[in-house]
């Protein structure tokens, strides 16, 4: 036993003096710490639930923001989104009920270099007959601007200020006229309601949102006793959270976090049983040789001449079927490989070797011979390789999801990738939500490869480097 | 008479190599036959197709307004079943597939259930061949690129063994974890999003130049990023592999005999090192060919690159099984004729292997 330990000692010792080795280690430790968080924090049906419920869930979320923390490296400042809800007396927003008509005031101050991303308020309301309500915006030192009156659905009701077409034809003629020149483009309501109001605004490149106090009045009158009503204003902002945002304001630290997880049991699983089947197999096709053996290998010429990736890919288009059942799927399909074939040279020669021969000799049973025997005597050499093909399966998942046949529910990394590429967020310049899956597949993956090649010295120092 | 014993016995061989590669070759068309049409699932899908249409046709047709319900049922299922045996729908599944096995056995691919070609055939065979000189400019130029680095590249690094570019290549290889694909996206961050020097995607700007010369600059400008991001993938990895490759071959025992026996290096080097390399060589080099001519298809998708690899992730998408079998058809038969010739040129070019049966 103590033998065992400073072996183990000594080899932990000798694989540290690698730097890469130990950066791999590290990185892995890290990653298999986020995904245990994760998993405890964030139960997986939750995630899926957070995942799949739609826009209509995250309303209070920015389209595509950026993370926050992209304003420490840059000095125009990206605003936050301000949200002011008569409902909480914290913030900015107050209430005035008097008999049947209301008043509510949203102040909030703006400081930002950029323009929001979008407006939105909405309302929730108890009543029977009619609510009528009217939008005044009021910029820093200027006049109230009426924006809209109209009444009230019962229930919930919005205002999307941003898609009010009426609204901004109204403001971009507003402009023009008070700075007497024509817009060179119609600005948008977020545009025109921020901008500065002077010869800035014609054009998109001088324009800049006004800093200071805003002042949102909503005006209204009720037609009955016993009403209640509450309105909440919503400034988008254009970063949000540690992670941002996609297309469908979904936050993206839930895929992100989850997608660790996903990508680490993926891959490690695929990886050691993969390794693992192959290697049985060539062993018990080495040993028995004959019939079993020629039948283990034409199996392995037929696996190998099947495209693996364009079967993979009709399976899972056809069948729709989810991460764990693809996983299945892909270690039958590779079991029977290359890497059967480079093992049952090894266990030819091996099954030659002395001791094989006394244990024959002592009349160790084949299972013995096979698992007590041979496989012990690759299993060192192999793990290299197993380590480093974590990562191939790792973007075989993510590969998958690029072309859009992954798992439908499961947050992952490369369904991130895939939802980025179809919503265009290279031409468009969302740059964060290609790269911050991106990155975290590359670190995953790097972890694994700086530790498989340290390994490949140790295990095989025949080729280690002088 | 020693001679026509060994021809004798090598035809021998080759036929029996032959025909167990046919078998592979026979159950894996049967097997994608299978997968392809989700063991008879597709069949079903076309006949609820066409019975929609023609039950719409003749609710549509002036002529059958007037008939009684049973009448018109009538109509339409005689004409469901006529457009069913036209179709081949009428035997079961399994009969079927036979049958497609042995069209696609002797490539006779038949035509596409919903694709065309931009030319506007349905011929599988002309879609896969309109698509193909894609794939074979991109991927068997860059394979190519790729085998040359590593090669002379391994060469090298194998005489320089330990020194700092050997120490660089190695170091760098865990990069080749992550796959082309991948670099590409990268790439495409940079050139095309950032600096707007080279293209997104696709393979030729639109519309197409009409000048030969500014055609191929085009081309070429397309190619550029999906080239650079397999050559950074995979040009340290090959590299790598290819000197532990001569490393190995030049520590044998009888390169140190030869070296024990005082020849010179470069005699040692050509006769003793580098030959016996050469068959490993030659069937890395014809393995990569013949997987080149399957395209990629994530570095295809990503790329927009109208390949073959693209055109196997269409066929899916449509479920044209006809396309999807024609492809891995032709990747099987050139797959098995590739393993096929190899095996039997060593055996008559290299003494080590000998012959069994």
């Amino acid at each position: 036993m103590a033998t065992e330990k400073s072996g183990a000692k000594s080899f932990l010792k000798s694989l540290l003096t690698y730097r890469s080795a130990l950066a791999g280690v590290i990185i892995i430790l890290f990653m298999v710490s986020l995904s245990l968080y994760t998993v405890i924090a964030i139960p997986y049906p939750e995630a899926v639930r957070l995942w799949r419920l739609g826009e209509k869930s995250f309303m209070d979320n920015p389209r595509v923001a950026a993370p926050s923390w992209v304003n420490l490296f840059t000095s125009k400042k990206l605003p936050e989104t301000i949200i002011l809800d008569t409902r909480s007396s914290a913030s900015g927003a107050s209430k005035a009920i008097v008999s049947n008509t209301f008043r509510f005031e949203f102040t909030f101050s703006y400081d930002y270099d950029e323009f929001p991303s979008e407006l939105n308020m909405f309302f929730f309301s108890k009543f029977n007959k009619t609510l009528h309500v009217a939008v005044y915006w009021q910029k820093p030192g200027g006049e109230p601007l009426k924006l809209k009156d109209f009444t009230l659905k019962a229930g919930e009701d919005a205002y999307y200020i941003s898609a009010d077409a009426v609204l901004i034809e109204r403001l971009n003629k507003y402009l023009s006229e008070k700075v007497g020149a024509g817009l060179n483009q119609t600005l948008k309501a977020e545009e025109a309601l921020f901008a500065v109001e002077d010869q800035s605004v014609l054009s998109r490149d001088t324009m800049q949102p006004a800093k200071g106090k805003y002042k949102v009045v909503v005006e209204g009158t009720a037609f009955e006793e016993g009403y209640s009503v509450d309105a909440k204003l919503v400034v988008y902002g254009k970063v949000h959270g540690i992670a941002g945002t996609d297309y469908h304001r979904r936050d993206l630290s839930i895929a992100l976090l989850w997608g660790a997880p996903i990508a680490l049991s993926f891959g490690v699983v695929a990886a050691v049983a993969v390794t693992c089947l192959q290697m049985v197999i060539a062993a018990v096709g080495a040993w028995y040789g004959g019939r079993a053996d020629s039948l283990i290998q034409r199996a392995t010429e037929f696996t190998m001449i099947l495209p693996f990736l364009p079967v993979l890919m009709m399976i899972s288009a056809f069948y729709k079927i989810n991460i764990w059942v693809l996983l299945l799927v892909v270690i039958a399909l590779s079991v029977l490989g290359y890497g059967t074939k480079t093992y049952r040279a090894m266990f030819l020669q091996i099954r030659e070797f002395p001791y094989v021969e006394a244990a024959k000799a002592y009349g160790a049973s084949n299972k013995r011979i096979i698992f007590r025997y041979l496989v012990p005597k690759v299993l060192p050499t192999i793990i290299p390789s197993l380590v480093l093909s974590v990562a191939d399966f790792v973007f075989l998942e993510a590969a998958l999801a690029i072309l859009g046949l992954g798992d439908p529910d499961a947050p992952t990394w490369g369904k991130m990738i895939n939802d980025a590429y179809g919503a265009g967020a290279l031409y468009l310049g969302y740059y964060h939500w290609i790269l911050e899956p991106a990155l975290l597949l590359v670190v995953t993956t790097l972890g694994f490869a700086l530790l498989g090649f340290a390994l490949d010295k140790i295990f095989n120092p025949r080729l280690r480097e002088v | 008479m020693k001679l026509m014993h060994g021809v004798l016995r090598f035809a021998r061989y080759a036929a029996k190599r032959g025909a167990v590669l046919f078998v592979v070759v026979v159950l894996a068309v049967y097997a994608t036959i299978l997968i392809a049409n989700m063991g008879g699932y597709v069949d079903e899908m076309v006949k609820s197709q066409v019975m929609a249409s023609v039950s719409q046709s003749v609710a549509q047709n002036p002529q059958y307004k007037m008939l009684p319900y049973e009448e018109k049922m009538k109509i339409i299922n005689s004409l469901y079943e006529a457009e069913l045996r036209r179709l081949g729908l009428d035997q079961s599944f399994y009969v079927r597939s036979f049958i497609y096995l042995g069209s696609a056995l002797t490539m006779d691919l038949g035509r596409a259930q919903y694709m065309t070609s931009d030319s506007g055939s349905t011929i599988v065979r002309v879609i896969i061949t309109e698509r193909l000189p894609a794939s074979i400019l991109l991927f068997t130029s860059v394979n190519l690129m790729l085998f040359f680095i590593a090669l002379f590249g391994g060469l090298a690094l194998s005489h320089r063994y330990g020194s700092k570019m050997d120490k660089v290549v190695v170091s760098l290889s865990p990069l080749s974890s992550i796959p082309g694909w991948f670099y590409g996206i990268f790439l495409i961050l940079i050139f095309a999003a950032w600096l707007r020097i080279l293209p997104y995607g696709g393979m030729v700007d639109a519309p197409p130049p009409k000048d030969a010369f500014a055609y191929a600059l085009s081309v070429l400008k397309h190619m550029a990023l999906p080239a650079m991001s397999w050559l950074i993938a995979y040009s340290v990895i090959q590299t790598y592999v290819k000197r532990t490759f001569f490393l190995m071959f030049s520590s044998e025992d009888y390169v140190e005999m030869a070296k024990a026996k005082g020849l010179p290096p470069k005699l040692v080097e050509r006769r003793y090192i580098l030959r016996p390399t050469l068959p490993p060589i030659v069937t890395d080099l014809a393995l990569t060919l013949i997987s080149s001519w399957m395209g990629a298809i994530v570095t295809e998708r990503v790329f927009n690159w109208p390949g073959i690899g693209s055109l196997f992730y269409e066929a899916i998408g449509f479920l044209d099984s006809p396309v999807i079998v024609g492809i891995v058809v032709i990747y099987a038969y050139l797959l098995a004729v590739t393993v096929l010739i190899l095996d039997l040129v060593y055996m008559i070019v290299d003494p080590r292997i000998r012959m069994k049966g």
